[in-house]
């Protein structure tokens, strides 16, 4: 990005009218991808100087318990509903789960699904890293999901969404080929960076489990059907992407799973979804569409 | 710029927790607990009964529900009366409907001040969990380790004097808890805490001074997260807690296995008016379950060892 500008200089403007369509592979209208963010929070995490980590005196007992209620419990309940319907996750991952965790990461990776970094846990953030440091966090990211998984991570989606201005330059210096960190389209689209090519892949707030729980205060049925009317508009506009992003201690509980899964049902159902993970699309992305 | 380095150490990126309370442990491998009922499904109603003193103590921070407006704040505090007196013999006579034994915990402040409340509690049958003593003794790293052991002491001296019997559970203010509360309340002498809802089941808590049961009282299906904190009506609120149990059931029903639908209730939220209604709908609709049995968190804890 140009640091210090008004204008960070991001992306070129690409109004939505007049573009050339995107085609999914089988002719399907719009690329939809489920991502857990399989993340783990520190009890005790050291202060950073830039962001209070949790909002209250450590132990923070409930935000903490909630989280790890994702990896007890919502986790394996999300799985299920995904695998009993055909949806392979896209995992956006706290990569010290590999440590801590690794039979939920074990789990994941045996039902084939994809991840990508979201840093080494959700109460460490990048904010006031300098490049060394931002790129020893990278390094990190890599080396620990392939020797947990053997993947080679292809996206990124900041730590708790905390950036710095070098964060996309740097992630594509290292081959990252998509962000999901920006949320200007609804489609992919390239990201300017200094080398390599990276494009931007949506990812979603707004439709985001979080955003409709605590942000927007959905009930589940109310947020179950924001997410078919999201699906519903995305495919009958075509060429397009649709991201779910979940947490499993949120849409994991019991009184939330069982509207999700309609959702999950439904799109499976409607026939014009290429249900696929996040790599898939970029690749298929940046193969038809030159930079 | 830079961060100092030891912001890029992770001392503690090991197999499994970054503290030594309990091990992972994947809900979906644990076996089955059998509930006192042997029915599959334990709804263990908490009811929150508390008393907000008109002077309002921030140390270590405010409880939820507590004042707002500069002194005097009639409004809240005759509002959070109006639960004790008028919402939570709503309740009771709600529970007795569909002969539910539920939990109650509480502040030691109602007991001293209200002791018709303790026996109207004992007399139908329910159980008494320690509250703190009022609602300005909220607990957080921060407060003295005597001072919290204290507290903690004078809560269940007050509430076994009003009650006969000694609290054999816990549950903090807000579930706030500091490093030293676990030992604390093992010290004490109890048998289980109702604070930690990263589970749905009740599990071992190693504390420094012995285990404790943790019964996790889940606060995302209680009436402060739902109709409250996100506004949603109570007849929302009925439906989700009917989602959550056909979902719990399910499991158990499929899997063979045993689970707990928490109910935490505040009498000031879902005692008035207008929402008792559903709330006892909901509690004859919980009743009329084949394979549903109201648990309090005593029993439910037990049923664990």
């Amino acid at each position: 990005m140009r640091e210090g500008e008004k204008d960070p200089g991001l992306y070129d403007f690409r109004p939505y009218r007049g573009r050339p369509k995107l085609e999914w592979p089988g002719g399907k209208q719009v690329a939809v991808w489920v991502s857990p963010n399989i993340e783990f929070y520190e009890l005790d995490p050291p202060a950073n100087p830039h962001r209070k980590s949790w909002p209250r005196p450590h132990p923070d007992v409930v935000g903490y318990g909630h989280r790890d209620y994702g990896n007890r419990v919502g986790h394996w309940r999300l799985a299920e509903a995904m695998s009993r319907h055909g949806f392979p996750g896209s995992v956006s991952l706290s990569v010290a789960m590999c440590q801590h965790l690794p039979e939920v990461v074990a789990d994941a990776a045996a039902r084939g699904w994809e991840f990508f970094s979201h840093g080494i846990y959700n109460t460490r953030y990048s904010y006031g890293m300098d490049e060394a440091q931002e790129r020893a966090l990278i390094e990190d990211s890599i080396r620990t999901v392939r020797e947990a998984t053997g993947q080679t991570i292809k996206g990124w989606l900041a730590p708790a969404l905390t950036h710095t201005p070098r964060t996309l330059d740097l992630i594509a210096d290292y081959g990252l080929s998509y962000t999901c960190d920006l949320y200007h389209d609804d489609q992919p689209g390239e990201v300017h960076v200094k080398s390599g090519r990276l494009i931007s892949m949506p990812y979603s707030l707004e439709v985001n489990d979080h955003y409709g729980f605590f942000v927007y205060n959905m009930s589940p049925r109310a947020y179950a059907d924001t997410l078919i009317r999201q699906y519903q508009r995305l495919a009958d506009e075509g060429g397009t992407v649709m991201c779910i992003p979940l947490h499993a201690y949120l849409i994991g509980q019991p009184h939330r799973i069982g509207p999700f899964e309609e959702v999950l049902k439904h799109i499976a159902a409607d026939g014009r979804a290429w249900i696929t993970r996040s790599g898939d699309i970029a690749d298929h992305y940046m193969q038809q569409v030159a930079a | 710029m830079s961060l100092d380095p030891a912001y890029l150490d992770y001392p503690l990126r090991k197999r499994g927790m970054d503290h030594e309370y309990y091990p992972y442990s994947n809900l979906f491998e644990r076996p089955p607990i059998a509930w006192p009922s042997g029915k599959a499904v334990a709804v263990a109603i908490v009811v929150d009964l508390e008393w907000f003193p008109i002077l309002p103590a921030d140390k270590p921070f405010r409880a939820p529900g507590h004042m707002v407006t500069p002194y005097p704040d009639y409004r809240h505090y005759t509002a959070r009366e109006y639960g004790t007196r008028i919402g939570f013999y709503r309740m009771l006579d709600a529970f007795a409907k569909v002969d539910a034994r539920v939990s109650v915990a509480i502040n030691s402040a109602i007991a001293e001040r209200y002791p018709r409340i303790i026996a109207d509690i004992l007399s139908a049958g329910h159980e008494i969990v320690a509250h703190s003593t009022d609602m300005n003794d909220t607990i957080a790293s921060g407060l003295p380790e005597d001072e919290e052991r204290a507290l903690i002491a004078a809560a269940l001296d007050a509430l076994e004097q009003a009650a006969g019997t000694r609290p054999r559970g816990w549950m903090s203010i807000a579930r706030s808890q500091s490093f030293n509360t676990p030992r604390l309340l093992a010290e004490a002498g109890l048998a289980y805490m109702a604070d930690w809802v990263n589970d749905e089941l009740p599990y071992r808590f190693e504390t420094g001074a012995g285990a404790i049961v943790n019964v996790p009282v889940n606060h995302e299906l209680s009436d402060r997260q739902i109709v409250t904190v996100q506004q949603q009506s109570a007849d929302s609120y009925v439906e989700q807690i009917m989602d959550a149990y056909a979902l719990l059931h399910g499991e158990a029903s499929t899997l063979g296995t045993s689970r707990m639908l928490p109910l935490n209730l505040t009498p000031y939220i879902m005692g008035l008016p207008y929402r008792i209604d559903v709330l006892e709908r909901l509690l004859g609709w919980l009743a009329d379950q084949d394979d549903a049995a109201f648990h309090g968190l005593g029993e439910i804890a037990d049923a664990l060892r």
